[in-house]
């Protein structure tokens, strides 16, 4: 049917519409009956037409309604004229076609049922009856919504009215009921209208008028009389036979909807095992998961808003009923897909947890029952299902917020093992996120060795999979989300919490080389905090044999880093031991300490190339030995010999200069007398200056191009001296200093060095310290010198 | 110009009183020019009695040889236009011969006339009852003048009604039972029942209900039949599916409809049906016929 075709004719029916519209007024006007008849069956008949789409055909009923509500009028008024409305009730009857007949049979009847003459009920069964005649899908449609329509306000006082009269009640219920049915079977027969061809806008054009059916139902809810007994015994099954039979999906999905929303809470609550037995005899292809979830929300919202609802819950078993009701379902759609169990589940699950948040059983049940029904059907790699399975896992998780919680369910992992790589990781990384967001503290060895199972898909990678498509920066985030996340695992017993960290360390090592270098700092600085913990309380608390000791810890954490070191990040094990070296220098346990520097020198001579790296390291290795306290002398002095070796082959010169001045450090340290060896800093510090010399020669060599470079070594070292000055050394003369600041001066009359600013305030510090009260002065007085202005 | 008007004139003026008439109840009835006028209505064993009279024109006497009223029953054939066969015909002289010269006045009584018939205007049959009241003369002609009266004859309720149920059907194609509340109706009653569908798998359009009279006139070889629908009315729209049931109600009292006639005086019979008919999307016909008996019941205090 072309649109332009369907306009013209409605056109043309609107047109025919109106003008007997205008005739039946007016024959209305002067009273004259039998004119009035005539002219609204030529106006109702033009609902005859089998031309116009639903849609169009709804604008003409509307049409045509409006000019019945006159013709209703008008029928009262001839009533209080003194003709009979029996007499009326036949007279209409007399319409040759059926359609109009039976409407202005609908609509005389209304005004009978208001003048309460007759039994009331009676007249309703006689329309609701005569009303068959209009086989028609769409004229039959519409004329029972018209029936529905005019006796709707009348309705409820019928019933109210009728209080105790139960048959009478009764029969305004089945009413309602019997016009629900025909028109639910009118609507499900429109779909074998016409061609095949156009089956798909016609189910579109059918769906449009759904709520022409729906309306009975909303009728029914809005029945005074209607009590749960009622609506248990009668109303509910008669409905359900009806939606069951009709074997149509639109229709089942519609209806079961529209039951759900349209009658009250309490009453699903009673019947739920009713409905819910409705639902594994719909047909495969209904959207049951929408249905039932639709139900389930409802009743959580219920179990929200009133918290007398919820024993009532309990009472009915409710979680039971869907569970086993979800199960049925289940069982009878062969082939409903993963995804749409699944969903089930989900809804369940979220049902679960709002009414019975405290039964942890039952969500570890309905987990269980999904990793069941999972089993069926394998590994999934429906894109759908596995996001439906997120959601489901990740149901739990919002709303325990407690990871914790979540690791007592123990179908938890076992339905996360269905689930294909990626989205195992997704979900670990959810499960993960919701830690760190909830800043949960994992607190026993068990729960975290659970807990890391949920998250493997972080921890390492699975076998077989290739993930060279993984996003470098993403890989990062992940893994730094894991790192953040050992240290909410936390424990105060530090016997439990070595146990947490022996069994992240288990994890944590199968992660791979790419994960190591982000995760294992943070397993080891979270073991060096119970180290330092550990040191802070009694030497031992538990005896020789717990795990707990800090000796048993660093060798563990030894063992850990060295795992580092075979995945080519030698800067971060480096860094890392020299971190454990410092805690084992805490704990006074020489032996350990030196092998951890031990191992922090092999590294550096074996793995660390690039010159650059070698300096920072060198720094460090550096920086950490001029603060180890434990060792003997014999030891430092090994250590320190290798230190100052190092420094003296790095690659530049200035370089080795700087390190060899840093290395001047090693001899000295402040709190500690008998590590103040003022001869061998000056050693140490000449040499660095031998080298700026040998810098500075270069310098003048190839003029220009870093000529700034040795200027600064000097100052530099000029500094290094001040500092010892200041320390008491007493090693460090006026005099060297004195020459030390000529050189300076003469190097930068001869070339502009660029470190003006540097030189000028080491001069003002000079100053400073020499206007100083007190020791510093004096040691400044040795070194009064000209300066160049 | 007067004088001769005036001389072909009938020389009187006849007419004719019932004694209620006033107060008896006239039916309309359709005359052969198309003119619809109202006449009184009697019954069988009535009596019907009346006044007669005889005005004659100004200044004007009537000679006559006599002057009767007779009640006649005619049958008239419209294949034999203008002759009557008279079934019933009683006649009541009301003057011997003499001379009117004003107006006379005669009263007349048929008592507990014997009219079996009812009046009947078909297609090809007309059944009427007339009063002829006849001035006899000799040369100049009689003078007649008619009345028609209409009969109508009610009957009790017959004791035996039997519902018509019957199941009829295409071969997998369509099969439907039907079932009428009765086999007889009086004018007045409501046809009850209904349409159930066993099988259907043909698309109907809609389905009527026709009301159809048989007229069938003379006799053997002669007879020659009419028929008529008298009322078309739909019963249901669209198409049904199998296990539908439609009702079934029709109110005969819209409807022109006479009782049955079986047979009457030989001449001719009205029989009626119902003719149930099944429309389906091509416009083809699946229709089943069934008589039905119409009587006449004694109307409640009209």
């Amino acid at each position: 049917m072309i649109a332009d075709d369907d306009e013209k004719w409605l056109a043309a029916a609107m047109t025919a519409v109106k003008q007997n519209a205008f005739y039946m007024q007016r024959a209305i006007d002067s009273n004259n009956l039998k004119d009035a008849l005539k002219f609204s069956a030529q106006m109702l008949s033009e609902l005859r037409t089998s031309k116009l789409s639903p849609h169009k055909y709804y604008e003409l009923y509307m049409r045509v309604f409006n000019e019945l509500g006159t013709l209703e009028i008008f029928f009262k008024e001839e009533t209080g004229r003194g003709c009979s409305i029996a007499e009326l009730y036949e007279l209409v009857q007399h319409a040759g076609n059926i359609l109009p007949r039976l409407y202005l049979l609908c609509t005389i009847g209304s005004v009978y049922i208001k003048s309460k003459d007759v039994t009331t009920t009676d007249i309703l069964k006689d329309l609701v009856e005569m009303c068959r005649a209009v086989q028609h899908p769409l004229r039959g449609l519409f004329l029972r919504s018209y029936l529905a329509q005019v006796t709707r306000d009348k309705l409820p006082s019928i019933v109210s009215e009728l209080e105790g009269d139960g048959d009478a009640q009764m029969n305004a219920l089945e009413f309602v009921l019997q016009n629900f049915t025909e028109m639910n079977k009118l609507w499900v027969r429109m779909q074998h209208q016409g061609s095949s061809r156009e089956k798909e806008k016609r189910e579109k054009e059918r769906n449009e008028l759904r709520d022409l059916v729906g309306k009975n139902l909303h009728v029914l809810s809005q029945l005074e009389g209607v009590d749960l007994g009622i609506y248990r015994d009668t109303v509910l099954p008669r409905i359900l036979e009806q939606v069951v039979n009709c074997k149509d999906e639109l229709a089942q999905c519609y209806l079961m909807d529209c039951i759900i929303q349209v009658f009250p809470d309490d009453f699903h609550l009673q019947t739920l095992d009713v409905l819910l037995g409705a639902c594994p005899q719909l047909q495969p292809s209904v959207d049951i998961k929408t249905v039932l979830s639709g139900l389930m929300e409802r009743l959580s919202n219920y179990a929200a808003s009133s918290v007398e609802a919820l024993p009532n819950f309990l009472q009915v078993e409710a979680f039971s009923k869907f569970n086993y009701a979800i199960g049925k379902v289940v069982e009878a759609q062969v082939d409903l897909p993963a995804a749409g169990s699944v969903t089930l589940y989900l809804f369940l699950l979220k049902f679960t947890l709002h009414v019975y948040s405290d039964r942890l059983d039952y969500v570890d049940q309905v987990l269980g029952s999904c990793v069941t029904q999972l089993s069926a059907t394998g590994k999934l790699c429906d894109d759908k299902a596995a996001k439906q399975i997120v959601a489901f896992l990740s149901a739990p998780l919002e709303k325990y917020n407690n990871v914790v919680t979540i690791l007592k369910l123990t179908n938890f992992p076992r339905v996360m093992e269905y689930l294909d790589h990626e989205t195992n990781k997704a979900m670990a990384i959810i499960i993960v996120q919701s830690v760190l967001k909830n800043n949960t503290h994992i607190s026993t060895a068990d729960e975290v060795d659970a807990f890391f199972e949920l998250a493997k898909g972080l921890i390492k990678d699975f076998d077989g999979a290739i993930d060279n498509e993984i996003d470098e920066e993403d890989f990062q985030e992940e893994q730094n989300f894991v790192a953040r996340l050992v240290h909410n695992l936390y424990n105060d017993d530090p016997e439990e919490m070595s146990k947490i960290i022996f069994t992240v360390r288990k994890h944590i090592l199968t992660g791979g080389p790419k994960r190591l270098p982000l995760t294992i700092p943070a397993l080891v600085f979270s073991a060096l905090k119970l180290i330092r913990r550990l040191r802070g309380g009694d030497e031992n608390p538990f005896g020789d044999d717990s795990s707990a000791t800090p000796k048993r810890i660093l060798q563990l954490l030894s063992e850990t880093v060295e795992a580092l070191s075979d995945v080519s990040a030698p800067d971060l094990a480096l860094r890392l031991y020299l971190q454990c070296a410092q805690a084992a220098n805490d704990c006074e346990l020489e032996t350990v300490t030196y092998e951890f520097f031990t191992k922090a020198y092999l590294l550096y001579e074996e793995e660390i190339s690039d010159s650059k790296a070698q300096i920072t390291a060198l720094r460090l290795i550096i920086g950490t030995l001029q603060r180890m306290r434990v060792f003997n002398v014999e030891n430092r002095d090994i250590l320190t010999h290798k230190a100052t070796g190092y420094s003296a082959r790095l690659l530049r010169k200035p370089d080795q200069c700087r390190a060899v001045y840093e290395c001047a450090h090693l001899f000295w340290a402040d709190e500690c007398e008998n590590l103040k060896d003022g001869e061998r800093v000056v050693l140490c510090l000449k040499r660095a200056q031998r080298i700026a010399d040998a810098v500075q020669k270069m310098t003048n060599a190839s003029r220009g191009t870093s000529s700034t470079g040795s200027v600064a070594l000097y100052v530099e070292l000029l500094n290094k001296y001040l500092y010892f000055l200041e320390k008491g050394n007493t090693k460090v003369t006026g005099d060297t200093i004195k020459s030390l600041a000529e050189l300076i001066r003469s190097e930068t009359k001869k070339v502009e060095s660029g470190a003006e600013s540097f030189i000028n305030s080491t001069l003002r510090y000079i100053e400073f310290q020499r206007q100083q009260d007190g020791g510093m002065s004096e040691k400044y007085e040795k070194i009064k010198m000209e300066w160049f202005e | 110009m007067n004088f001769l008007l005036g001389a072909f004139k009938p020389a009187c003026n006849i007419s004719i009183t019932f004694t209620d008439g006033k107060n008896r109840k006239q039916v309309p009835i359709k005359k052969d020019n198309g003119q619809i006028v109202m006449n009184p209505l009697f019954q069988s064993q009535e009596t019907i009695a009346g006044k007669i009279h005889i005005d004659p024109y100004q200044g004007k006497k009537v000679e006559h040889n006599g002057v009767k009223v007779e009640l006649l029953g005619q049958i008239e054939m419209y294949f034999d236009r203008g002759n009557f066969y008279d079934f019933t015909s009683l006649v009541r002289e009301l003057d011997v011969p003499g001379e009117i010269y004003e107006r006379k006045t005669y009263p007349f009584e048929f008592s507990s006339v014997e009219m079996p018939y009812e009046t009947y205007n078909g297609v090809n049959v007309r059944l009427k009852y007339v009063l002829k009241v006849t001035v006899t003369r000799g040369y100049a002609g009689s003078i007649v003048e008619y009345q028609d009266f209409v009969v109508r004859n009610y009957v009790p309720p017959p004791p035996i009604n039997n519902s018509i149920k019957m199941e009829v059907g295409i071969e997998d194609c369509l099969h439907i039972e039907f079932e009428y509340n009765k086999s007889k109706y009086h004018l007045k009653d409501v046809i009850l029942g209904k349409i159930y569908f066993l099988l259907v798998r043909i698309k109907i359009k809609n389905m009527d209900l026709e009301i159809r009279r048989r007229e069938s006139t003379g006799a053997g070889a002669n007879t020659h039949v009419e028929t008529e629908t008298l009322a078309k009315f739909e019963l249901m729209d669209g198409a049904p599916v199998r296990g539908e049931s439609i009702p079934v109600r029709v109110f005969l009292s819209p409807y022109d409809l006479t009782p049955t006639h079986t047979n009457i005086n030989n001449k001719f019979s009205v029989k009626y049906y119902l003719n149930l008919v099944l429309v389906d999307e091509e416009d083809r016909r699946y229709f089943k016929q069934q008589e039905i008996t119409l009587y006449r019941l004694k109307e409640e205090a009209s």
